[in-house]
C-alpha cells in the first residue's frame, strides 16, 4: 500500500511551512525556530496510521456500503413518500432521503446505531495496549511530552478521521440529492443534517472513549476488543430483554392501572432503556431527522389538544434531544476521565 | 562529588510488600560511564524508570541534571535519552520516519528534522537501510536505530537498559565502543545497566553491583576486586604434564611456602591461592620435583568473579536466615492448624 501519510503532510503544519518559506526567502536565517507542538505531531502521526490500516479501510467500505444501500432504497421510494403530502413534514426532502425505507433495509441512522459502535470500538480497542505490547509506548513516553497529550491524541485523531468521513458522506448525500431531484435544500435541513452528523460523531466518540478506556485497562488487545464487543452486545441485545424481564417481575399488570399510572410506568421504563447509549443515539437522531416527532415518550390526548400539525422548528427539536446529547457527552467524558485517571500515574513497562 | 548529573538519595520503591529498590544512594558525575550490574529482577529497570519519572518512587528523591525527575519529568526527558531493553518501533513506518517522528516530538525545528535524521542514520551505520520498514530490522539494527533516536535529541545523559542484550559479540563490541567514543567526544554522561559483566567491564569508568534492590558496592572495577579478594588475591593455576600421584605430600610441602592459603588439585591442574604473588617459587618447586610444567597462569579477577562473589554472599545469607525462618514458620503453623 502506498503511504497515504503523504496527503497529510503539511496538513497540520501549514503555518510552520509558510514560515519556512519566508525564512528561506530571507536568506537562510535558521535562527528562527518553527515548531509544531508535540500534541500536533502525535495527532498527525496517528491520523496517518489510522488512514492506512486495513482495519480502517474495511470499516470505511462497510459504512460506505450501508450508506449507499440505504440511500438507494430511499431514493427509489422517494416518489411515493413525497407524493403523500398529507404528512405534517411536507417538503424537507433531504431528511426523507435519510429516513425513508421500504422495510427491506433499515434506514441509515438506525444502521449507524450499531455500525457506529463497531467503528468506535474498531478504532480504539488497541490504542494504548498495542503500543505497550510493541514497546513503543515506553519509548514515546521517554520523550519530552505530557502523558495526557498522548491519551488525548489517541482520542482526537480517530475522531477527526470519523468526522471527516461522516461530513463527506453527508455532503455527498446532499450534493447527490441536488443533482438527482433538483429540489432546493432548506436551511433547517442543512442544520438538521449537520446536527445528525455531529450526533453520529459524538456517538462513535463514546464507543471510542469506552474502547480506549478498556485498552488502558487490559494489557491484551484481544481482551479489550472482546470486552468492548461484549458491552456493545449487552446494550444492543440483552439490555432490552433484561429491562423487560424486570418490568414484568416488578411492575403491576397494566390492565389494573389507571391511564396516568400506565403513563408514569412507561416513562420509567423508557428512562431505564435510555441507559443504553444506542437508545440515546437512536432517540436523538430520530427526532433530529423527523421534525414531526414532538416527544420521545407517550403523549396523552390532552397534551396533543390544540397542537398544530406542523414540523417542529430546529430549535424545538434540539430542545427535545438535549437530554440525550448531554447523556452521550457525559458518558464519553466519564470514560475518558477514568482512562485518564488510570493512565496518568501508572507505571509503563513492556 | 561536585555537581553530580544524576543524584539518587534514599530511593525506595515498594511493589506491595516487595522491595524492588531499597534505600538507594548514588551519584554519577558528568561525562562518566557508569555500569549498573545485577541479576534479573534486581531492580535496575525500576531505578531507571524512576530516573525518567516514568514511575513514582515510594520514598526518596531523584535528581537528574538538577531537576526533580518525579515532579518535573518533562524537563528531565528533554535532557535524557533513554533506550529501553525491550524497545519497539512502529513497524509500518520506515526507519527514517520512525526517527523523524521522535525528532519532531523533541521539538527539533521542522526544517532541520530530515537532514539531522539522515545524518544520525549515517552515524550509527544504517544509511543503507534507512528506507526499509522498521519491522524488517534485525535486533542489532534496531539497537542502532534506538541509539540514533537517543542521540537525535542531543542529550546530556544517556540511559541504556540492557543495551547489549541479544546482539552478537562483534556487534556488542562495536556498539559499546561507539557509545564510549560519543561519551568522550561530547562529554555525555552514560548510565548502562546490564548483566553481561565482561562487556560492561570494557567501557565503564565505574560500576555498581545491584542485588535485590540494594547497591552492594559502587566503585572502579579494580578497586572492587582488591576490596573483595583481599585474603586470597592471587590465584596461580599451574598445568602439569602428568597427573600428580602423591597429592598429600605435595600439599604439605607447598604449604610451607609463605602465604599459601588454599590448594586445589584437578587432575593435571593445580590451583594455589596465595596472599602474595609467589608464582616464581611455585614454578621452582615443581621444577625441582621433576614435573613438566605445561602452563602457568596468574588468575585475574574480572567482573564475573566479583559479581559471583557478591551474589553468593547474598544467597548464603538468605539460606541461613530467611529460609530457615520460613521453614520454622511452616512447621509451626502446621502444628497450630492441627
Amino acid at each position: 500500500m502506498e503511504n497515504p501519510v503523504v496527503y497529510f503532510k503539511g496538513f497540520f503544519s501549514k503555518k510552520s511551512k509558510s514560515n519556512m518559506l519566508i525564512v528561506a526567502g530571507a536568506g537562510n536565517v535558521v535562527t528562527h525556530r518553527q515548531q509544531i507542538s508535540p500534541f500536533a505531531v502525535i495527532v498527525r502521526k496517528e491520523i496517518g496510521d489510522h488512514v492506512r490500516t486495513w482495519r480502517f479501510i474495511v470499516l470505511l467500505v462497510l459504512i460506505v456500503l450501508t450508506f449507499v444501500g440505504s440511500m438507494y432504497v430511499s431514493m427509489t421510494h422517494l416518489t411515493n413518500t413525497a407524493a403523500i403530502s398529507t404528512a405534517p413534514d411536507k417538503g424537507l426532502l433531504y431528511l426523507k432521503i435519510l429516513t425513508t425505507t421500504d422495510g427491506s433495509l433499515p434506514s441509515f441512522h438506525i444502521f449507524m446505531s450499531f455500525l457506529g459502535a463497531i467503528l468506535g470500538i474498531g478504532l480504539g480497542f488497541d490504542a494504548v495496549n498495542s503500543e505497550q505490547q510493541n514497546g513503543t509506548l515506553i519509548r514515546l513516553l521517554a520523550q519530552p511530552i505530557y502523558r495526557d497529550n498522548f491519551l488525548l491524541a489517541k482520542f482526537i485523531s480517530p475522531l477527526i478521521v470519523i468526522a471527516t468521513l461522516f461530513l463527506s458522506l453527508g455532503l455527498l448525500m446532499i450534493g447527490g440529492g441536488l443533482i438527482i431531484t433538483g429540489v432546493f435544500i432548506e436551511m433547517a435541513e442543512v442544520l438538521r443534517i449537520l446536527t445528525f452528523i455531529m450526533l453520529t460523531v459524538l456517538y462513535v466518540g463514546f464507543w471510542l472513549s469506552l474502547s480506549i478506556l478498556l485498552s488502558v485497562k487490559f494489557k491484551q488487545a484481544t481482551t479489550s476488543a472482546l470486552t468492548a464487543i461484549g458491552i456493545w452486545l449487552f446494550f444492543t441485545i440483552f439490555y432490552n430483554i433484561v429491562v423487560n424481564m424486570v418490568v414484568k417481575a416488578f411492575l403491576p399488570d397494566p390492565a389494573f392501572l389507571s391511564q396516568m399510572d400506565i403513563l408514569d410506568y412507561n416513562n420509567l421504563i423508557l428512562s431505564f432503556l435510555r441507559f443504553s447509549p444506542s437508545q440515546l443515539y437512536t432517540d436523538a437522531t430520530t427526532v433530529m431527522l423527523m421534525p414531526a416527532i414532538r416527544s420521545l415518550g407517550p403523549l396523552t390526548v390532552e397534551q396533543m389538544a390544540g397542537a398544530i400539525p406542523a414540523p417542529l422548528s430546529f430549535r424545538e427539536s434540539v430542545l427535545i434531544v438535549w437530554p440525550q446529547v448531554t447523556g452521550l457527552i457525559a458518558a464519553t467524558v466519564m470514560c475518558f476521565a477514568i482512562s485518564y485517571y488510570w493512565f496518568m500515574r501508572r507505571e509503563i513497562r513492556t | 562529588m561536585k555537581n553530580p548529573v544524576i543524584e539518587l538519595t534514599g530511593l525506595t520503591k515498594l511493589y506491595g510488600s516487595l522491595k524492588a529498590v531499597d534505600n538507594l544512594n548514588l551519584e554519577i558525575a558528568k561525562g562518566e560511564i557508569y555500569g549498573l550490574l545485577g541479576p534479573n529482577g534486581a531492580g535496575k529497570t525500576t531505578t531507571i524508570l524512576m530516573m525518567l519519572g516514568l514511575t513514582e518512587p515510594t520514598s526518596g528523591k531523584v535528581s537528574v541534571c538538577g531537576y526533580n525527575a518525579t515532579s518535573n519529568p518533562v524537563v528531565v526527558k528533554q535532557k535524557v535519552g533513554y533506550m529501553p531493553d525491550n524497545m519497539g518501533f512502529y513497524d509500518g513506518m520506515n526507519a527514517l520516519d520512525n526517527l523523524i517522528y521522535m525528532a519532531r516530538l523533541n521539538s527539533i525545528p521542522e526544517s532541520m528534522v530530515k537532514e539531522k535524521a539522515i545524518e544520525l542514520m549515517e552515524l550509527v551505520g544504517l544509511s543503507k537501510a534507512m528506507h526499509k520498514k522498521a519491522g524488517t530490522y534485525s535486533r542489532g539494527m534496531k539497537q542502532r536505530l534506538g541509539l540514533a533516536e537517543v542521540l537525535i535529541k542531543q542529550p546530556d545523559v544517556i540511559i541504556l537498559d540492557e543495551p547489549t542484550l541479544g546482539i552478537d559479540p562483534a556487534g556488542v563490541r562495536e556498539f559499546l565502543s561507539l557509545i564510549k567514543e560519543l561519551s568522550k567526544q561530547h562529554n555525555i554522561t552514560v548510565l548502562l545497566s546490564s548483566h553481561h559483566l565482561n562487556q560492561v567491564q570494557q567501557v565503564c569508568d565505574r560500576v555498581g553491583i545491584f542485588v535485590e534492590g540494594r547497591l552492594l558496592a559502587s566503585d572502579h572495577i579494580d578497586k572492587l576486586s582488591t576490596h573483595l579478594f583481599s585474603q586470597n588475591a592471587n590465584v596461580v593455576k599451574i598445568t602439569l604434564g602428568h597427573p600428580l600421584h602423591n597429592i598429600e605430600e605435595y600439599n604439605q610441602q607447598l604449604r610451607t611456602i609463605g602465604g599459601v592459603s588454599a590448594i586445589e588439585v584437578h587432575g593435571n591442574n593445580i590451583e594455589i591461592s596465595c596472599t602474595r604473588n609467589a608464582t616464581p617459587e611455585f614454578v621452582r618447586f615443581f621444577v625441582e620435583k621433576g614435573q613438566d610444567i605445561m602452563g602457568v597462569q596468574l588468575k585475574e579477577y574480572g567482573l564475573e568473579e566479583i559479581y559471583h562473589r557478591y551474589f553468593e554472599n547474598t544467597l548464603t545469607e538468605n539460606e541461613t536466615y530467611g529460609k530457615s525462618g520460613s521453614l520454622f514458620q511452616r512447621f509451626f503453623f502446621k502444628k497450630i492448624k492441627k
